[in-house]
């Protein structure tokens, strides 16, 4: 059941509809039925596995939170007796009660090893085997071993990747004593799966979406108004524009040998835009629903496009995993014991700036190569990953040069520089996208530097454009829409445009506005909504 | 709180540590510059912020960081 199914519409009205007839009490568990609904139709065997990292998750969580309850209990009651003289000083004195609580932790630390490496592994047995059994092909033919191992048939799990590592955070964040376990465990279900956001994210934290999610709503025109609203952007920014263009990027990496030198630039460009409009307008929708029924979700992102550099662009697209990518793993590595003995060390031995920096890009490199493999078990993902990384260090070891550089010309507030930042962002993000286009990763490289080596410029203006799959039509409302798409993120950049449409226009004339938008996205979607058009790109990480 | 302040300095000499309240949600520090911190912290001070203490609300202020040092101090 697509985003873009009639089927999913007609889901959605009917689930907001019961929500808010249904008695208070009814509302959290109907979201959780209409969740399962929801995967079931994803795929029924899909609900073994979320069930397994929902089981798995909700046990490690309880136990956890058991113990820290149990612990808190002991230290205390050790206190007491050692201030009332009633212990022995030597069960219950301040350096026994530090051993109790640091073995107590130490027992909480491997439930939560334990609780997620078993969520984790489910997700590498899904995700990463074939991809393994191929690797080991790969070694086994370099060594000249005729032997080969075959090929499994694994199911390929949809929102798998996003709501383990959902789940994950939550185990952690129980550890870390940032709230409490849930005890209810089809409560905690429905955070597991809470339907919106169960394929594509965003990646939420149980202590920002619990509360609004098991709290029972009343209906509010206004906010199931404006939760709509946000619904048709989205169908708008999938539909009109990333299903439209989607015929061209197809065209042209499907056949490289045809689509060099300006056309590998057409991909770059064309598939930015696809991303963005594909996964900002699915995540527009999963938010616009979620309001609709008064929760909200944390944003993913914050126009990715306007970033000065690519670490602030990081912060600004695809938010949620990002942040989840610096608690869990970032912070951990780089705080961990051998890291700061490391740090130690690099410091005293090499120079001062590099000494200081060393730990920090060896975390940064796990991040980077973990952050590749979770977008996708092949060999473009962790290459495009590490491509980031490169970039982001050379940025950082640039900087003192920068800084000469300002101290020098005074770009503060300068127009033209910052266009500069912005559009060498857009082209360092678009040619390493690069990598989610093409087959391989050497035909990515040899694709990238037919830009510099083929030149077939004119080619732009020949009429080769309109023969991609999609015509000139196509192109006017994909230029009219990405100048909509433009100019809605530069009136984005000092507060909601919702807020601005409320305050600005009356209810009618705004009611209007999106039924215009809404008609747009009938008449210029792609294929007209409810076509099964394209899945979601995000949909397959 | 002062050796504090001279580490923080070191990082971002321009922001004025005594007032500043918003040094992670306001993005003057990002991530890289947490954990240059951490381990300048765990190096002068011999007291390790691990990482379920990197909150923002811990790193906002030089106050609050400072606080979180002297509570971890107690700890140990």
């Amino acid at each position: 059941m697509l985003f873009t199914s009639y089927a999913f519409i007609g889901f959605v009205i009917l689930l907001v509809a019961l929500y808010y007839v249904l008695p208070k009490k009814a509302k959290w568990p109907l979201l959780l039925l209409g969740s399962y609904v929801y995967y079931y139709f994803a795929g029924w065997k899909f609900l073994f596995f979320i069930l397994a990292v929902t089981v798995i998750t909700y046990v490690a969580g309880i136990l956890i939170s058991r113990n820290k309850a149990r612990a808190d209990a002991r230290f205390a009651e050790m206190k007491r007796l050692e201030k009332s003289g009633e212990g022995d000083p030597e069960k219950v004195g301040k350096e026994a009660r530090k051993l109790y609580k640091e073995s107590q932790k130490k027992t909480r630390r491997r439930i939560m090893a334990i609780g997620i490496t078993l969520a984790l592994l489910i997700l590498a047995v899904v995700k990463y085997t074939n991809f393994t059994i191929h690797n080991i092909n790969g070694l086994l033919s370099a060594f000249h071993v005729s032997k080969r191992i075959g090929f499994l048939t694994i199911l390929k799990v949809t929102g798998i990747s996003f709501y383990t590592f959902q789940s994950v955070g939550y185990v952690i964040d129980v550890y870390r004593d940032r709230h409490e376990a849930q005890k209810n465990f089809f409560k905690y279900a429905l955070f597991v799966s809470f339907f919106p956001q169960l394929v594509q994210g965003p990646i939420s934290r149980y202590g920002d979406l619990s509360k609004e999610l098991y709290t029972p709503h009343a209906f509010s025109g206004r906010v199931v108004g404006r939760g709509l609203e946000r619904v048709i952007w989205g169908y708008f920014k999938k539909l009109v524009i990333a299903d439209r263009i989607l015929p061209a990027v197809n065209t042209m990496i499907e056949a490289p040998e045809s689509y060099k030198g300006v056309f590998v630039f057409c991909v770059m460009m064309f598939y930015a835009l696809e991303l963005y409009a594909d996964f900002t307008g699915g995540i527009d929708i999963t938010i616009g629903i979620a309001e609709m029924l008064g929760i909200p979700v944390k944003e993913n992102f914050e126009r990715p496009f306007f970033s000065k550099n690519i670490a602030e662009y990081w912060r600004r697209w695809h938010i949620t995993m990002g942040t989840w990518f610096t608690d869990y793993i970032f912070y951990p590595i780089s705080v961990s014991g051998p890291m700061l003995k490391l740090s130690k060390w690099s410091r005293k031995h090499l120079p001062e700036r590099m000494g200081k920096r060393v730990p920090v890009y060896l975390a940064s490199f796990v991040v980077w190569f973990t952050t590749g493999i979770w977008h996708g078990a092949s060999w473009n993902f962790i290459v495009w990953g590490l491509g980031n990384f490169v970039v982001i260090m050379i940025s950082q070891e640039l900087e003192p040069l920068y800084a000469k550089f300002h101290k020098k010309v005074n770009t503060d507030g300068s127009t033209v520089y910052k266009s500069f930042q912005v559009g060498r962002t857009i082209l360092l993000m678009s040619a390493l996208r690069l990598f989610d286009c093409y087959r391989d990763v050497p035909l990515t490289f040899k694709m990238f530097g037919t830009m510099f080596t083929t030149w077939n410029w004119k080619a732009v203006g020949n009429g080769t454009l309109l023969q991609l799959g999609i015509g000139r039509a196509d192109y006017v409302i994909l230029i009219l829409g990405t100048i909509l798409l433009f100019a809605v993120s530069m009136a984005g950049r000092s507060g909601s445009v919702r807020d601005k449409l409320e305050k600005k226009l009356p209810m009618p004339a705004r009611w209007g506005l999106f039924t215009v938008l809404f008609l747009v996205v009938v008449v210029f979607g792609a294929y007209g909504l409810g076509y099964d058009a394209s899945q979601f790109i995000y949909n397959q990480f | 709180m002062d050796e504090l302040i001279e580490i923080l300095q070191e990082i971002h000499p321009d922001v004025d540590y005594e007032t500043a309240t918003d040094l992670v949600d306001g993005k003057i520090l990002d991530s890289f510059d947490i954990i240059s911190l951490v381990s300048e912290i765990a190096d002068r001070f011999d007291v390790v912020i691990s990482a379920e203490h990197m909150i923002p609300e811990n790193f906002n202020s030089a106050k609050a960081l400072w606080d979180l040092i002297q509570k971890l101090e107690d700890d140990e």
